[in-house]
Protein backbone atom coordinates (compact mmCIF):
# COMPACT_ATOMS: atom_id res chain seq x y z
CA UNK A 1 0.00 0.00 0.00
CA UNK A 2 2.84 2.29 1.31
CA UNK A 3 4.22 2.02 -2.92
CA UNK A 4 1.35 2.68 -4.08
CA UNK A 5 0.44 5.97 -2.52
CA UNK A 6 4.25 6.64 -3.23
CA UNK A 7 3.62 5.88 -6.84
CA UNK A 8 0.44 8.12 -6.71
CA UNK A 9 2.03 10.80 -5.22
CA UNK A 10 4.79 10.46 -8.02
CA UNK A 11 2.36 10.97 -10.50
CA UNK A 12 0.63 14.17 -9.12
CA UNK A 13 4.18 15.71 -9.19
CA UNK A 14 4.46 14.61 -12.65
CA UNK A 15 1.74 15.74 -13.76
CA UNK A 16 1.89 19.28 -11.79
CA UNK A 17 5.72 19.19 -12.99
CA UNK A 18 5.32 21.26 -16.18
CA UNK A 19 3.21 23.75 -14.73
CA UNK A 20 5.44 24.29 -11.75
CA UNK A 21 8.92 24.67 -13.62
CA UNK A 22 7.32 27.36 -15.92
CA UNK A 23 5.74 29.20 -13.09
CA UNK A 24 9.19 29.08 -10.88
CA UNK A 25 11.52 29.34 -14.10
CA UNK A 26 9.92 32.46 -15.63
CA UNK A 27 7.71 33.72 -12.99
CA UNK A 28 9.08 33.55 -9.59
CA UNK A 29 12.97 33.28 -10.14
CA UNK A 30 12.39 36.58 -12.21
CA UNK A 31 10.70 38.23 -9.82
CA UNK A 32 13.77 37.27 -7.53
CA UNK A 33 15.97 38.61 -10.66
CA UNK A 34 14.07 41.76 -10.64
CA UNK A 35 14.93 42.59 -6.72
CA UNK A 36 18.25 41.57 -6.92
CA UNK A 37 19.33 43.60 -9.75
CA UNK A 38 17.29 46.58 -8.12
CA UNK A 39 20.09 46.86 -5.59
CA UNK A 40 22.73 46.38 -8.63
CA UNK A 41 25.17 49.44 -10.00
CA UNK A 42 24.97 50.69 -13.12
CA UNK A 43 26.82 53.08 -16.50
CA UNK A 44 26.12 54.15 -19.33
CA UNK A 45 25.92 50.85 -20.93
CA UNK A 46 25.74 48.42 -18.39
CA UNK A 47 24.80 46.79 -14.98
CA UNK A 48 27.33 45.91 -12.29
CA UNK A 49 26.74 43.72 -10.22
CA UNK A 50 27.50 45.45 -7.01
CA UNK A 51 25.40 46.40 -4.25
CA UNK A 52 24.05 49.68 -4.66
CA UNK A 53 21.22 52.13 -4.14
CA UNK A 54 21.32 53.57 -7.29
CA UNK A 55 18.69 52.59 -8.62
CA UNK A 56 16.22 53.96 -5.81
CA UNK A 57 18.18 56.77 -5.10
CA UNK A 58 18.24 57.66 -8.53
CA UNK A 59 14.78 57.43 -8.89
CA UNK A 60 13.80 59.82 -5.97
CA UNK A 61 16.39 62.34 -6.66
CA UNK A 62 15.92 65.17 -5.04
CA UNK A 63 12.57 64.60 -3.68
CA UNK A 64 13.02 65.93 -0.33
CA UNK A 65 14.16 69.19 -1.04
CA UNK A 66 11.56 69.78 -3.15
CA UNK A 67 8.93 69.37 -0.70
CA UNK A 68 6.42 70.44 -0.07
CA UNK A 69 6.22 70.21 -3.74
CA UNK A 70 6.00 66.99 -5.46
CA UNK A 71 9.17 65.33 -7.35
CA UNK A 72 8.48 63.76 -10.86
CA UNK A 73 8.44 60.33 -9.64
CA UNK A 74 5.74 60.75 -6.84
CA UNK A 75 3.36 63.02 -9.09
CA UNK A 76 3.86 60.54 -11.87
CA UNK A 77 2.42 58.08 -9.44
CA UNK A 78 -0.41 60.68 -8.20
CA UNK A 79 -1.05 60.64 -11.77
CA UNK A 80 -1.07 56.90 -12.10
CA UNK A 81 -3.59 56.17 -8.53
CA UNK A 82 -5.55 59.00 -10.30
CA UNK A 83 -6.63 57.07 -13.05
CA UNK A 84 -6.82 53.99 -11.01
CA UNK A 85 -9.70 56.04 -8.88
CA UNK A 86 -11.57 57.52 -11.96
CA UNK A 87 -11.03 54.25 -13.73
CA UNK A 88 -12.24 51.81 -11.18
CA UNK A 89 -15.49 53.88 -10.42
CA UNK A 90 -16.56 53.88 -13.53
CA UNK A 91 -15.53 50.61 -15.03
CA UNK A 92 -17.32 49.70 -11.92
CA UNK A 93 -20.64 51.38 -12.12
CA UNK A 94 -21.22 50.70 -15.59
CA UNK A 95 -19.73 47.30 -15.08
CA UNK A 96 -22.38 46.50 -12.57
CA UNK A 97 -25.05 47.81 -13.96
CA UNK A 98 -24.51 45.51 -16.94
CA UNK A 99 -24.33 42.56 -15.10
CA UNK A 100 -27.39 43.11 -12.89
CA UNK A 101 -29.27 43.29 -15.71
CA UNK A 102 -28.06 40.36 -17.54
CA UNK A 103 -28.28 38.55 -13.92
CA UNK A 104 -31.76 39.88 -12.99
CA UNK A 105 -33.54 41.03 -15.70
CA UNK A 106 -32.85 38.88 -18.80
CA UNK A 107 -35.14 35.58 -17.63
CA UNK A 108 -33.76 32.75 -20.03
CA UNK A 109 -30.62 31.50 -19.44
CA UNK A 110 -30.39 31.11 -23.59
CA UNK A 111 -30.77 35.17 -23.56
CA UNK A 112 -27.94 35.73 -20.92
CA UNK A 113 -25.56 33.56 -22.50
CA UNK A 114 -25.98 35.03 -26.25
CA UNK A 115 -25.80 38.71 -24.97
CA UNK A 116 -22.67 37.85 -22.94
CA UNK A 117 -21.14 36.51 -25.77
CA UNK A 118 -22.25 40.09 -27.48
CA UNK A 119 -20.41 41.41 -25.27
CA UNK A 120 -16.90 39.46 -25.81
CA UNK A 121 -16.84 39.14 -29.42
CA UNK A 122 -14.58 42.84 -29.76
CA UNK A 123 -12.49 40.99 -27.37
CA UNK A 124 -11.10 38.89 -30.08
CA UNK A 125 -9.20 42.26 -32.02
CA UNK A 126 -6.32 43.66 -30.59
CA UNK A 127 -6.23 46.30 -27.79
CA UNK A 128 -4.20 48.54 -29.59
CA UNK A 129 -6.59 48.54 -32.74
CA UNK A 130 -9.61 49.06 -30.30
CA UNK A 131 -7.82 52.22 -29.38
CA UNK A 132 -6.98 53.68 -32.71
CA UNK A 133 -10.54 52.56 -33.60
CA UNK A 134 -11.35 56.16 -31.39
CA UNK A 135 -9.29 58.15 -34.18
CA UNK A 136 -12.17 58.44 -36.65
CA UNK A 137 -14.59 59.61 -33.72
CA UNK A 138 -12.41 61.56 -31.90
CA UNK A 139 -9.87 62.68 -34.39
CA UNK A 140 -9.79 66.47 -35.24
CA UNK A 141 -12.01 65.68 -38.01
CA UNK A 142 -13.81 63.07 -36.74
CA UNK A 143 -17.23 61.91 -36.42
CA UNK A 144 -18.01 63.59 -32.87
CA UNK A 145 -16.12 66.89 -33.93
CA UNK A 146 -17.90 67.48 -37.26
CA UNK A 147 -21.21 66.84 -35.66
CA UNK A 148 -20.05 69.41 -32.86
CA UNK A 149 -18.92 72.07 -35.11
CA UNK A 150 -21.93 71.48 -37.47
CA UNK A 151 -24.47 71.64 -34.87
CA UNK A 152 -22.86 75.13 -34.07
CA UNK A 153 -22.29 73.57 -30.56
CA UNK A 154 -18.65 74.54 -30.65
CA UNK A 155 -16.58 76.76 -33.11
CA UNK A 156 -13.59 74.86 -33.81
CA UNK A 157 -13.09 71.20 -33.69
CA UNK A 158 -12.44 70.26 -29.96
CA UNK A 159 -8.59 69.11 -29.19
CA UNK A 160 -9.10 67.48 -25.84
CA UNK A 161 -11.22 64.44 -27.29
CA UNK A 162 -8.06 62.49 -28.30
CA UNK A 163 -4.55 62.02 -27.03
CA UNK A 164 -5.81 63.41 -23.87
CA UNK A 165 -6.38 61.99 -20.11
CA UNK A 166 -9.78 61.90 -21.71
CA UNK A 167 -9.05 59.71 -24.18
CA UNK A 168 -7.01 57.32 -22.03
CA UNK A 169 -9.63 57.26 -19.39
CA UNK A 170 -12.39 56.43 -22.29
CA UNK A 171 -10.33 53.40 -23.59
CA UNK A 172 -9.38 52.04 -20.35
CA UNK A 173 -13.00 52.16 -19.96
CA UNK A 174 -14.04 50.67 -23.26
CA UNK A 175 -11.27 47.84 -22.95
CA UNK A 176 -11.41 46.77 -19.51
CA UNK A 177 -15.06 47.24 -18.31
CA UNK A 178 -15.87 43.76 -19.35
CA UNK A 179 -13.37 42.23 -16.67
CA UNK A 180 -16.02 43.89 -13.85
CA UNK A 181 -18.70 42.26 -15.60
CA UNK A 182 -17.47 38.99 -15.20
CA UNK A 183 -17.00 38.46 -11.88
CA UNK A 184 -19.41 40.41 -10.73
CA UNK A 185 -22.16 38.55 -13.10
CA UNK A 186 -20.81 35.52 -11.87
CA UNK A 187 -21.81 36.19 -7.71
CA UNK A 188 -24.93 37.43 -8.74
CA UNK A 189 -26.39 34.29 -10.42
CA UNK A 190 -24.96 32.46 -7.75
CA UNK A 191 -27.45 34.62 -5.21
CA UNK A 192 -30.56 32.23 -4.39
CA UNK A 193 -33.55 34.28 -5.99
CA UNK A 194 -35.31 33.34 -2.83
CA UNK A 195 -33.68 35.97 -0.82
CA UNK A 196 -34.67 39.22 -3.19
CA UNK A 197 -38.23 37.67 -3.00
CA UNK A 198 -38.33 37.43 0.76
CA UNK A 199 -36.64 40.83 0.50
CA UNK A 200 -39.83 42.42 -1.72
CA UNK A 201 -42.42 40.19 0.54
CA UNK A 202 -41.44 41.75 3.63
CA UNK A 203 -41.63 45.28 1.83
CA UNK A 204 -38.36 46.55 1.02
CA UNK A 205 -38.19 48.76 -1.88
CA UNK A 206 -36.33 47.60 -5.12
CA UNK A 207 -33.62 50.26 -4.12
CA UNK A 208 -33.24 49.33 -0.88
CA UNK A 209 -32.75 45.41 -1.98
CA UNK A 210 -30.09 46.33 -3.95
CA UNK A 211 -28.38 47.78 -1.29
CA UNK A 212 -29.23 45.61 1.78
CA UNK A 213 -29.16 42.24 -0.31
CA UNK A 214 -28.01 42.39 -3.72
CA UNK A 215 -24.84 45.06 -3.50
CA UNK A 216 -23.41 42.53 -0.07
CA UNK A 217 -23.93 39.48 -2.11
CA UNK A 218 -22.10 40.29 -4.99
CA UNK A 219 -19.22 41.87 -2.96
CA UNK A 220 -16.95 39.07 -3.77
CA UNK A 221 -17.24 39.37 -7.69
CA UNK A 222 -17.01 43.13 -6.92
CA UNK A 223 -13.37 43.11 -5.28
CA UNK A 224 -12.13 40.51 -7.86
CA UNK A 225 -13.45 42.41 -10.59
CA UNK A 226 -11.72 45.57 -8.93
CA UNK A 227 -8.42 44.04 -8.70
CA UNK A 228 -8.23 43.03 -12.12
CA UNK A 229 -9.04 46.36 -13.44
CA UNK A 230 -6.58 47.84 -10.75
CA UNK A 231 -3.72 46.05 -11.71
CA UNK A 232 -3.94 46.78 -15.17
CA UNK A 233 -4.08 50.37 -14.98
CA UNK A 234 -1.67 50.62 -12.23
CA UNK A 235 0.83 48.84 -14.53
CA UNK A 236 -0.23 50.42 -18.02
CA UNK A 237 1.84 52.02 -20.41
CA UNK A 238 0.51 50.99 -23.84
CA UNK A 239 -2.83 52.28 -23.39
CA UNK A 240 -1.52 55.12 -21.82
CA UNK A 241 0.94 55.62 -24.41
CA UNK A 242 -0.88 54.93 -27.65
CA UNK A 243 -3.96 57.34 -26.19
CA UNK A 244 -1.83 60.34 -24.77
CA UNK A 245 -0.35 60.35 -27.43
CA UNK A 246 3.42 59.42 -25.60
CA UNK A 247 2.87 62.66 -23.71
CA UNK A 248 1.29 61.35 -19.96
CA UNK A 249 3.40 59.80 -17.44
CA UNK A 250 2.31 56.53 -16.03
CA UNK A 251 4.30 54.23 -13.47
CA UNK A 252 4.49 51.42 -16.08
CA UNK A 253 6.01 54.17 -18.36
CA UNK A 254 8.74 55.02 -16.04
CA UNK A 255 9.82 51.43 -16.39
CA UNK A 256 9.94 51.29 -20.05
CA UNK A 257 12.19 54.71 -19.87
CA UNK A 258 14.35 53.49 -18.56
CA UNK A 259 14.86 50.03 -20.60
CA UNK A 260 15.13 52.19 -23.34
CA UNK A 261 18.00 54.20 -21.44
CA UNK A 262 19.74 50.64 -20.95
CA UNK A 263 19.45 51.32 -17.08
CA UNK A 264 18.26 47.88 -16.01
CA UNK A 265 18.92 48.37 -12.74
CA UNK A 266 16.78 51.66 -12.09
CA UNK A 267 14.43 50.09 -13.90
CA UNK A 268 14.63 47.36 -11.50
CA UNK A 269 14.30 49.44 -8.84
CA UNK A 270 10.99 51.44 -10.36
CA UNK A 271 9.53 47.40 -10.56
CA UNK A 272 9.72 46.30 -7.28
CA UNK A 273 8.41 50.08 -6.36
CA UNK A 274 5.52 49.78 -8.90
CA UNK A 275 4.86 45.54 -7.54
CA UNK A 276 4.58 47.00 -3.49
CA UNK A 277 2.58 50.15 -4.58
CA UNK A 278 -0.09 47.46 -6.49
CA UNK A 279 0.16 44.45 -3.86
CA UNK A 280 -0.72 46.77 -1.15
CA UNK A 281 -4.01 48.16 -3.07
CA UNK A 282 -4.49 44.32 -3.34
CA UNK A 283 -4.20 43.05 0.14
CA UNK A 284 -5.95 45.47 1.10
CA UNK A 285 -9.05 44.49 -0.98
CA UNK A 286 -8.10 41.24 -0.20
CA UNK A 287 -8.95 41.53 3.41
CA UNK A 288 -12.42 42.31 2.22
CA UNK A 289 -13.28 38.91 0.48
CA UNK A 290 -11.34 35.59 0.63
CA UNK A 291 -10.69 34.86 -2.91
CA UNK A 292 -10.02 31.47 -2.95
CA UNK A 293 -13.55 30.46 -1.87
CA UNK A 294 -14.86 31.60 -4.61
CA UNK A 295 -13.36 29.78 -7.62
CA UNK B 1 -40.82 40.34 -10.66
CA UNK B 2 -43.05 37.73 -12.11
CA UNK B 3 -45.24 40.47 -13.29
CA UNK B 4 -44.98 42.06 -16.65
CA UNK B 5 -41.96 43.97 -17.51
CA UNK B 6 -40.50 47.45 -14.94
CA UNK B 7 -39.49 50.19 -15.95
CA UNK B 8 -36.14 49.13 -14.24
CA UNK B 9 -36.37 46.46 -16.82
CA UNK B 10 -36.62 49.15 -19.90
CA UNK B 11 -33.80 51.00 -18.29
CA UNK B 12 -31.38 49.16 -17.71
CA UNK B 13 -32.24 47.41 -21.56
CA UNK B 14 -31.34 50.81 -22.62
CA UNK B 15 -28.39 51.45 -20.55
CA UNK B 16 -27.21 47.72 -21.68
CA UNK B 17 -27.94 48.44 -25.41
CA UNK B 18 -25.52 52.25 -24.92
CA UNK B 19 -22.87 49.66 -23.93
CA UNK B 20 -22.82 47.29 -26.60
CA UNK B 21 -22.87 50.46 -29.00
CA UNK B 22 -20.06 51.61 -27.06
CA UNK B 23 -18.38 47.98 -27.80
CA UNK B 24 -18.39 47.75 -31.24
CA UNK B 25 -19.10 52.07 -32.31
CA UNK B 26 -15.18 52.45 -32.84
CA UNK B 27 -14.58 48.51 -34.32
CA UNK B 28 -17.08 49.32 -37.26
CA UNK B 29 -15.76 52.78 -38.11
CA UNK B 30 -11.96 51.41 -38.75
CA UNK B 31 -13.80 48.05 -40.62
CA UNK B 32 -15.36 50.19 -42.91
CA UNK B 33 -12.54 52.88 -43.02
CA UNK B 34 -10.13 50.02 -44.24
CA UNK B 35 -12.23 49.61 -47.05
CA UNK B 36 -11.71 53.08 -48.42
CA UNK B 37 -10.27 54.20 -52.03
CA UNK B 38 -6.94 54.92 -52.79
CA UNK B 39 -7.42 58.67 -52.00
CA UNK B 40 -8.88 57.80 -48.86
CA UNK B 41 -7.85 59.24 -45.31
CA UNK B 42 -7.68 58.15 -41.58
CA UNK B 43 -11.32 59.68 -41.41
CA UNK B 44 -15.00 59.81 -42.50
CA UNK B 45 -16.15 60.02 -45.19
CA UNK B 46 -15.69 57.51 -47.27
CA UNK B 47 -13.47 58.13 -50.80
CA UNK B 48 -14.51 55.34 -52.98
CA UNK B 49 -14.09 51.36 -52.02
CA UNK B 50 -11.83 49.05 -52.46
CA UNK B 51 -9.67 46.77 -50.94
CA UNK B 52 -6.30 48.99 -51.68
CA UNK B 53 -5.09 49.18 -48.21
CA UNK B 54 -5.26 45.24 -47.58
CA UNK B 55 -2.47 45.01 -50.73
CA UNK B 56 -0.99 48.33 -49.67
CA UNK B 57 0.02 46.39 -46.32
CA UNK B 58 0.75 42.41 -46.83
CA UNK B 59 2.64 43.43 -50.28
CA UNK B 60 4.07 47.35 -50.60
CA UNK B 61 4.51 46.63 -46.85
CA UNK B 62 4.34 49.77 -44.73
CA UNK B 63 7.85 50.43 -45.01
CA UNK B 64 9.52 50.49 -41.43
CA UNK B 65 8.83 46.74 -40.73
CA UNK B 66 7.90 43.82 -42.82
CA UNK B 67 4.07 42.89 -41.94
CA UNK B 68 3.57 39.40 -43.14
CA UNK B 69 6.33 38.26 -41.43
CA UNK B 70 5.01 39.26 -38.17
CA UNK B 71 2.08 37.89 -39.32
CA UNK B 72 3.72 34.44 -39.33
CA UNK B 73 6.04 34.75 -36.06
CA UNK B 74 2.72 35.56 -34.01
CA UNK B 75 0.42 33.08 -35.82
CA UNK B 76 3.74 30.31 -34.68
CA UNK B 77 4.13 31.63 -31.35
CA UNK B 78 0.30 31.66 -30.72
CA UNK B 79 -0.04 28.12 -32.43
CA UNK B 80 2.75 26.72 -29.97
CA UNK B 81 1.31 28.65 -26.95
CA UNK B 82 -2.27 26.85 -27.79
CA UNK B 83 -0.57 23.61 -27.78
CA UNK B 84 1.39 23.88 -24.51
CA UNK B 85 -1.20 25.55 -22.58
CA UNK B 86 -3.89 22.81 -22.97
CA UNK B 87 -1.53 19.84 -22.20
CA UNK B 88 0.45 21.37 -18.91
CA UNK B 89 -3.19 22.75 -17.78
CA UNK B 90 -4.97 19.92 -18.31
CA UNK B 91 -2.03 17.60 -16.43
CA UNK B 92 -1.67 20.07 -13.91
CA UNK B 93 -5.73 20.54 -13.03
CA UNK B 94 -5.07 16.16 -13.23
CA UNK B 95 -2.86 16.42 -10.27
CA UNK B 96 -4.80 19.40 -8.11
CA UNK B 97 -7.85 17.00 -8.46
CA UNK B 98 -6.02 14.65 -6.54
CA UNK B 99 -4.17 16.69 -4.56
CA UNK B 100 -0.74 16.79 -3.86
CA UNK B 101 2.14 18.76 -1.52
CA UNK B 102 2.25 21.95 -2.13
CA UNK B 103 -0.69 22.26 -4.28
CA UNK B 104 -1.87 25.68 -2.23
CA UNK B 105 1.50 27.17 -3.59
CA UNK B 106 1.49 26.49 -6.92
CA UNK B 107 -2.25 27.75 -6.82
CA UNK B 108 -0.88 31.08 -5.48
CA UNK B 109 2.02 31.44 -7.90
CA UNK B 110 -0.88 31.17 -10.60
CA UNK B 111 -2.75 33.84 -9.05
CA UNK B 112 0.62 35.80 -8.59
CA UNK B 113 1.27 35.28 -12.19
CA UNK B 114 -1.91 36.42 -13.10
CA UNK B 115 -2.27 39.92 -11.38
CA UNK B 116 1.68 40.90 -11.13
CA UNK B 117 1.63 43.76 -13.29
CA UNK B 118 2.81 42.49 -16.83
CA UNK B 119 5.68 44.82 -17.33
CA UNK B 120 7.26 43.38 -14.13
CA UNK B 121 7.07 39.67 -15.46
CA UNK B 122 8.70 40.89 -18.66
CA UNK B 123 11.46 42.77 -17.66
CA UNK B 124 11.72 40.01 -15.16
CA UNK B 125 12.34 37.31 -18.07
CA UNK B 126 14.43 39.63 -20.10
CA UNK B 127 16.70 40.02 -16.78
CA UNK B 128 17.24 36.17 -16.35
CA UNK B 129 17.56 35.39 -20.29
CA UNK B 130 20.11 38.36 -19.96
CA UNK B 131 22.61 37.23 -17.56
CA UNK B 132 22.27 33.86 -18.86
CA UNK B 133 24.09 35.70 -22.20
CA UNK B 134 26.03 36.63 -20.05
CA UNK B 135 27.08 33.77 -18.23
CA UNK B 136 27.65 31.94 -21.99
CA UNK B 137 29.71 34.79 -23.10
CA UNK B 138 31.86 34.62 -20.10
CA UNK B 139 32.30 30.54 -20.21
CA UNK B 140 32.31 30.22 -23.90
CA UNK B 141 35.74 28.78 -23.91
CA UNK B 142 34.81 26.59 -21.55
CA UNK B 143 31.65 25.09 -23.26
CA UNK B 144 30.77 22.93 -26.01
CA UNK B 145 32.29 24.59 -29.70
CA UNK B 146 28.39 24.69 -30.50
CA UNK B 147 27.46 26.81 -27.72
CA UNK B 148 30.26 28.87 -27.73
CA UNK B 149 30.68 30.20 -31.35
CA UNK B 150 29.28 33.21 -32.60
CA UNK B 151 26.62 33.05 -29.66
CA UNK B 152 24.82 36.32 -29.17
CA UNK B 153 21.78 35.94 -27.26
CA UNK B 154 19.50 32.88 -25.87
CA UNK B 155 16.29 35.33 -26.08
CA UNK B 156 13.87 34.26 -28.92
CA UNK B 157 10.45 33.81 -30.04
CA UNK B 158 10.45 30.14 -29.04
CA UNK B 159 12.15 30.85 -26.06
CA UNK B 160 12.24 33.88 -23.30
CA UNK B 161 9.17 34.98 -25.95
CA UNK B 162 7.26 31.54 -25.30
CA UNK B 163 7.83 31.38 -21.42
CA UNK B 164 6.62 34.74 -20.94
CA UNK B 165 3.74 34.06 -23.03
CA UNK B 166 2.86 30.89 -21.16
CA UNK B 167 3.30 32.65 -17.13
CA UNK B 168 -0.37 34.36 -18.88
CA UNK B 169 -1.43 32.12 -20.64
CA UNK B 170 -1.48 29.18 -17.84
CA UNK B 171 -3.15 30.98 -14.97
CA UNK B 172 -6.59 30.81 -17.19
CA UNK B 173 -6.02 27.58 -18.58
CA UNK B 174 -5.56 26.54 -14.74
CA UNK B 175 -8.82 28.04 -13.72
CA UNK B 176 -10.48 26.55 -16.34
CA UNK B 177 -9.72 23.17 -15.52
CA UNK B 178 -11.13 24.12 -11.95
CA UNK B 179 -14.34 25.41 -13.37
CA UNK B 180 -14.00 21.77 -15.22
CA UNK B 181 -13.33 19.23 -12.63
CA UNK B 182 -15.52 20.74 -9.87
CA UNK B 183 -18.63 19.90 -12.49
CA UNK B 184 -17.04 16.44 -13.45
CA UNK B 185 -18.90 13.37 -12.22
CA UNK B 186 -16.44 11.33 -10.58
CA UNK B 187 -18.96 8.36 -11.19
CA UNK B 188 -17.35 7.82 -14.52
CA UNK B 189 -13.96 7.21 -13.86
CA UNK B 190 -15.18 4.73 -11.04
CA UNK B 191 -17.20 3.14 -13.33
CA UNK B 192 -14.20 2.46 -15.63
CA UNK B 193 -11.89 1.56 -12.93
CA UNK B 194 -14.28 -1.36 -11.31
CA UNK B 195 -14.79 -2.23 -14.85
CA UNK B 196 -10.65 -3.01 -15.06
CA UNK B 197 -9.47 0.16 -16.78
CA UNK B 198 -6.03 1.15 -15.86
CA UNK B 199 -5.44 4.93 -14.68
CA UNK B 200 -4.49 5.68 -17.86
CA UNK B 201 -7.18 3.96 -19.94
CA UNK B 202 -9.54 5.69 -17.79
CA UNK B 203 -7.68 8.83 -18.56
CA UNK B 204 -7.52 8.49 -22.49
CA UNK B 205 -10.91 6.66 -22.89
CA UNK B 206 -13.01 8.56 -20.15
CA UNK B 207 -11.87 11.71 -18.58
CA UNK B 208 -10.35 13.12 -21.73
CA UNK B 209 -13.38 12.91 -24.03
CA UNK B 210 -15.41 14.02 -21.78
CA UNK B 211 -13.29 17.42 -20.79
CA UNK B 212 -12.24 17.50 -24.08
CA UNK B 213 -14.32 20.62 -25.81
CA UNK B 214 -13.31 22.51 -22.21
CA UNK B 215 -9.65 21.48 -23.64
CA UNK B 216 -10.43 22.92 -27.25
CA UNK B 217 -11.73 26.19 -25.37
CA UNK B 218 -8.44 26.39 -23.32
CA UNK B 219 -6.10 26.46 -26.61
CA UNK B 220 -8.39 29.05 -28.36
CA UNK B 221 -8.23 31.20 -25.18
CA UNK B 222 -4.61 30.63 -25.11
CA UNK B 223 -4.03 31.67 -28.74
CA UNK B 224 -5.80 34.86 -28.71
CA UNK B 225 -4.32 35.97 -25.29
CA UNK B 226 -1.08 35.65 -27.02
CA UNK B 227 -1.97 37.04 -30.09
CA UNK B 228 -2.81 39.91 -28.82
CA UNK B 229 -0.09 40.02 -25.91
CA UNK B 230 2.00 43.10 -25.51
CA UNK B 231 3.13 44.27 -22.25
CA UNK B 232 4.93 40.61 -21.31
CA UNK B 233 6.19 40.26 -24.57
CA UNK B 234 7.77 44.08 -24.31
CA UNK B 235 10.53 43.03 -23.09
CA UNK B 236 10.84 39.23 -23.27
CA UNK B 237 10.74 39.02 -27.10
CA UNK B 238 14.68 39.38 -28.45
CA UNK B 239 15.45 40.31 -31.07
CA UNK B 240 12.22 40.04 -33.35
CA UNK B 241 9.18 41.35 -32.87
CA UNK B 242 5.48 39.79 -33.17
CA UNK B 243 2.33 41.26 -34.87
CA UNK B 244 1.10 43.34 -31.80
CA UNK B 245 4.36 44.72 -30.67
CA UNK B 246 5.04 46.12 -34.53
CA UNK B 247 1.03 47.74 -34.44
CA UNK B 248 2.01 49.39 -31.53
CA UNK B 249 4.94 50.93 -33.14
CA UNK B 250 2.85 51.87 -35.82
CA UNK B 251 0.42 53.90 -33.77
CA UNK B 252 3.44 56.64 -33.38
CA UNK B 253 3.33 57.02 -37.20
CA UNK B 254 -0.45 56.38 -38.58
CA UNK B 255 -1.10 58.22 -41.18
CA UNK B 256 -3.00 56.52 -43.77
CA UNK B 257 -5.63 53.43 -43.46
CA UNK B 258 -3.01 50.48 -44.01
CA UNK B 259 -3.22 50.37 -40.07
CA UNK B 260 -7.04 50.15 -39.87
CA UNK B 261 -6.69 47.27 -42.76
CA UNK B 262 -4.03 45.53 -40.31
CA UNK B 263 -6.98 46.34 -37.67
CA UNK B 264 -9.59 44.21 -40.18
CA UNK B 265 -7.00 41.49 -40.89
CA UNK B 266 -5.84 40.72 -37.36
CA UNK B 267 -9.35 40.69 -36.33
CA UNK B 268 -10.20 38.09 -39.11
CA UNK B 269 -7.63 35.92 -38.17
CA UNK B 270 -9.44 36.12 -34.44
CA UNK B 271 -12.90 34.90 -35.84
CA UNK B 272 -11.23 32.47 -37.95
CA UNK B 273 -9.61 30.89 -34.88
CA UNK B 274 -13.36 31.04 -33.20
CA UNK B 275 -15.14 29.64 -35.76
CA UNK B 276 -12.34 26.60 -36.10
CA UNK B 277 -12.41 25.85 -32.04
CA UNK B 278 -16.49 26.56 -31.98
CA UNK B 279 -16.74 23.90 -35.23
CA UNK B 280 -14.17 21.24 -33.32
CA UNK B 281 -16.25 21.53 -29.91
CA UNK B 282 -19.55 21.43 -31.55
CA UNK B 283 -17.89 18.48 -33.48
CA UNK B 284 -16.45 16.87 -30.65
CA UNK B 285 -19.84 17.18 -28.30
CA UNK B 286 -21.81 15.77 -31.31
CA UNK B 287 -19.38 12.65 -31.36
CA UNK B 288 -19.72 12.08 -27.45
CA UNK B 289 -23.86 12.57 -27.36
CA UNK B 290 -23.40 9.90 -30.43
CA UNK B 291 -21.27 7.90 -28.39
CA UNK B 292 -23.09 7.95 -24.94
CA UNK B 293 -26.01 6.29 -26.38
CA UNK B 294 -26.54 3.14 -26.79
Amino acid sequence: MLETSFRQRAIGWLQAGPMVIIFVGFFLIPLLFVIVVSFWDYNDYEMLPVFSGRGYTDTFESCLDQLPQFCTILRTYGSTLKFCLIVWSLTLVIGFTVAYFLAFHVRSRTWQIGLSLLCTIPFWTSNVIRMIAWIPLLGRNGLVNNALVGLKIVDRPLEWLLFSEFSVVLAFVHLFTFFMVVPIFNSMIRIDKALIEAAYDSGASGFQTLVNVVIPLSKPGIVIGSIFVITIVMGDFITIGVMGGQQIASAGKIIQTRLDAIQFPAAAANAVILLAATMMIIAAMTRLVDIRKEL
Amino acid sequence: MREGRSRAFYVLAAFFAAYVLFLYGPMIAIFTLSFQGPDGGLTFPMNGISLHWFEHLFFAGTGIVDIGASFVRSAKLGLVVALLTMVISVAAGMAFRKGFRGQALVFYLAIASLIVPSIITSLGIALEFRLFDDWIKAHAAALPAFVGQDFSTSMGLLTSGLAAHLTWTLPFGLLIMFAVFNRFDRRYEEAARDLGATPWQTFRHVVLPIILPSVVGIGLFGFTLSWDEIARSSQAIGPVNTLPLDLQGLTTTVTNPDIYALGTATTGVSLVAIGLALFVIVFLQRRRSRQGEP
